[in-house]
């Protein structure tokens, strides 16, 4: 039984929720990307305190699971007495969520620059803020990209589990349309198609960009990538 | 507004949330079971397979990983029963999880299968091991040693990948925090309490598989 079939309309209305999806990574992308720097910086500066915040805020980000996060955001700041729109809370959460990610990223690429560097900047009179901006971060970029790219991956999917807070974006539009039409295949089949579209041509670059700066360097299983799924 | 934290209501129900904890827990160790068991299958098929197996398992893991996971638990939720299988949304959680876990173990395990020299291998069949044996004792023994930091990282990444199995009524944390926000109405202070369970969790299964790796591969070095 089903009150619609899946047709061009329905194929269409998965499609075009797909501008919310890509608005929210891209919202994620850009707000992590800048918070991941700042975290990243925080994460090597001289002060211990400020490290050992930002490794707190890393560890809590990365402790816990990103529907939690999102709930939290959604629901949890009616306390606060004012109760977010679900796009505010989904920018919130993933724009925190990608800076820890992002700042784990960043730092590891950064300590991945040797030693010397530092050494020899603060020799030239650098401070700590000159020496990561004109000498560090220049040399480390090419050891952040991969991952990031990679991390884009995984910011495009987890934007589907927006949708358990009520935003409409492709897996929220795919529940829509299959609840009316009841044809799982074709409704799921769709929204598959459109992640994939999203997610494959940077997957493929990333593992492109691993490939090429890692021409050369040897890449100790010891320390994993970061990953995520979601 | 004058709200403060109040947890003595939501901590008369810790035992209602304790018994979600157990939930995910079980979601998550039966499809780390079977999920590895998978990546294991996978990679020897992709490695050492015939041609075609190993197309097919290769576009499995690209369709698996770049893909949402939610997504996963939809289409085994609702198009299963199509073909005749009707499952509790528990089973189809599992079921799902374990496909979406089985893609990760599939590409992590045949990164560690391509570290093995080819002399090794060559030196084992002038040994004249079977190719069971070559393939248990030296291909994969030693893959999992070399990826085992990146598989464990993802086991922890599927403990946290549990808390989004609720969408299809599958019971676990999650969804129990949110029958308790329901009843209660103290969102925030529920969702603290889950998500400080969820970080002792997660910070004990971490040390667990730390120590786990540690006994499992003592004869390195």
């Amino acid at each position: 039984m089903s009150l619609r079939e899946f047709g061009p309309n329905e194929f269409w209305f998965i499609l075009m929720a797909a501008r919310w999806t890509i608005l929210l990574a891209l919202v994620a992308f850009v707000g992590g990307g800048v918070l991941g720097m700042v975290v990243a910086a925080i994460r090597v500066a001289p002060s211990k305190i400020l490290r050992w915040l930002a490794g707190a805020y890393i560890q809590f980000f990365m402790g816990t699971p990103l529907l939690i996060q999102l709930f939290m955001a959604y629901y949890g700041s009616s306390l606060l007495g004012y109760r977010p729109d679900p796009w505010t809370a989904a920018a919130l959460t993933f724009t925190l969520n990608g800076g820890a990610f992002f700042g784990e990223i960043f730092r590891g690429a950064i300590e991945a620059i040797p030693k010397g560097q530092w050494e020899a900047s603060t020799a030239l009179g650098f401070r700590f803020v000159r020496t990561l901006r004109l000498v560090i971060v220049p040399q480390a970029v090419r050891l952040m990209l991969p991952p990031t790219v990679g991390f884009m991956v995984q910011i495009v999917k987890s934007t589907s589990v927006a949708s358990l807070i009520g935003l409409t974006e492709v897996a929220r539009a795919s529940v829509q349309v299959n609840t009316v039409t009841f044809e799982p295949v074709w409704v799921f089949g769709t929204a598959s198609l459109i992640y994939f579209s999203l997610c494959w041509p940077l997957s493929l670059y990333a593992g492109y960009l691993e490939r090429r700066f890692s021409a050369g360097m040897v890449r100790t299983p010891e320390k994993p990538l970061i990953m995520t799924s979601a | 507004m004058t709200t403060a934290l109040q947890f003595g209501p939501v901590l008369v129900h810790l035992d209602r949330l304790l018994w979600g904890l157990v939930q995910t827990l079980q979601y998550a160790v039966l499809s780390i079971l079977f999920g590895t068991m998978i990546g294991i299958l996978g990679a020897v098929g992709r490695g050492f397979g015939p041609r075609w197996l190993s197309a097919a398992i290769a576009a499995y893991v690209e369709l698996i990983r770049n893909t949402p996971l939610l997504i996963q638990l939809y289409i085994v939720f609702f198009s299963l029963p199509l073909i005749g299988f009707k499952f509790t949304p528990g089973t189809s959680a599992v079921i799902a999880l374990s496909i979406h876990l089985g893609a990760y173990a599939t590409e992590i395990l045949r990164a560690g299968v391509e570290s093995i020299p080819a002399g090794q291998i060559e030196a084992a069949k002038s040994l004249g091991l079977s190719s069971y044996r070559i393939i248990r004792h030296v291909v994969l023994v030693p893959a999992v040693r070399a990826v085992y930091p990146s598989l464990s990282a993802q086991f922890i990444l599927q403990l946290m990948g549990t808390s989004i199995v609720g969408a299809i009524a599958a019971e676990e944390l999650t969804a129990i925090a949110n029958n308790l926000v329901m009843q209660t109405f103290r969102s925030f202070e529920v969702y603290i309490l889950v998500a400080v369970i969820y970080f002792v969790v997660v910070q004990a299964a971490s040390l667990l598989l730390a120590g786990l790796g540690r006994l499992l591969f003592r004869w390195k070095q």
